[in-house]
């Protein structure tokens, strides 16, 4: 899959590393629910930096980890979405609920850790 | 010689490039990034329906020349099913039994023109197109209100 899922004490850093397919971002999210279990996680940074696109299928999925996260207690902070990409999500009236937004990395981890 | 590449839709892998296709083809043509991203996520929303509802179909993206203006074409066709109710799919409350009905609504707020041409067993074509340097501020002082 193009997505590394590190673990960093309390908290899983994800980035994506390219466009993804469809079937792609459902392994990400079934991995990413997955992990969290596991590591019993507070929270999960997912870098979606690599992405070209985030479209209706995209933005359910990462969604529904985040909204399955809330109910775990843990946070979800979706990190790097290009100047482009949101410009597109807001003509279309997509939006990422339940989930934290934070410029970059750095944000996010600093969002996670506040 | 106007710019025309045909993309085989077989699986979600050939969506991707049908909207790597579509963001290159922009950029020659002088569109901006965030037009090019209009475009590639709108036919990711048509090239699904093409995979879920059809199984195959094909995207030609086509380079449009028409008086003093350019654009960009995506025609999307397949031999699926077809759509009994063209006019129900395009309302903005509409959702289909899969939850896909994000699609064709997604595509009419990104891209300039959008026409459905289908009927039930006889397959779906769906004709989006964007123009250049389209003036999105005169054209909300011209309808908007």
């Amino acid at each position: 899959m193009a997505v590394s899922i590190l673990k960093q004490g309390d908290y899983l850093i994800a980035s994506v590393q390219s466009a993804l397919t469809d079937t792609e971002v459902i392994e990400l999210r079934d991995a990413l629910l997955a992990q969290v279990a596991k590591h019993r996680s507070r929270g999960v940074i997912v870098d979606v930096a690599a992405l070209d696109i985030i479209d209706s299928f995209a933005a359910r999925s990462l969604t529904t980890v985040a909204r399955t996260n809330r109910l775990r207690g843990a946070k979800t902070v979706i990190v790097g979405i290009q100047p482009e990409v949101a410009v597109a999500m807001s003509q279309f009236g997509l939006r990422l609920d339940s989930a934290y937004i934070a410029l970059d990395l750095e944000a996010g981890i600093q969002l996670l850790t506040a | 010689m106007s710019e025309e590449i045909r993309v085989p839709i077989e699986s979600d892998a050939d969506t991707v490039i049908a909207r790597q296709v579509g963001r290159d083809v922009a950029l020659r043509l002088g569109f901006t990034r965030t037009d090019a991203t209009f475009i590639a996520t709108a036919i990711s929303e048509i090239a699904r329906n093409i995979t879920v509802h059809a199984g195959a179909g094909e995207m030609i993206v086509r380079e449009l020349n028409e008086d003093d203006r350019t654009g960009l074409a995506v025609i999307a066709q397949d031999e699926g099913p077809g759509i009994a109710d063209v006019a129900a799919v395009m309302r903005e409350d509409y959702r289909s039994n899969l939850g896909l009905g994000m699609g064709i609504w997604g595509a009419m707020r990104l891209m300039d023109e959008v026409d459905i041409t289908s009927r039930p067993g006889g397959g779906t074509t769906v004709t989006m197109k964007k123009w250049c340097g389209f003036d999105e501020v005169a054209a909300f002082l011209d309808h908007g209100t």
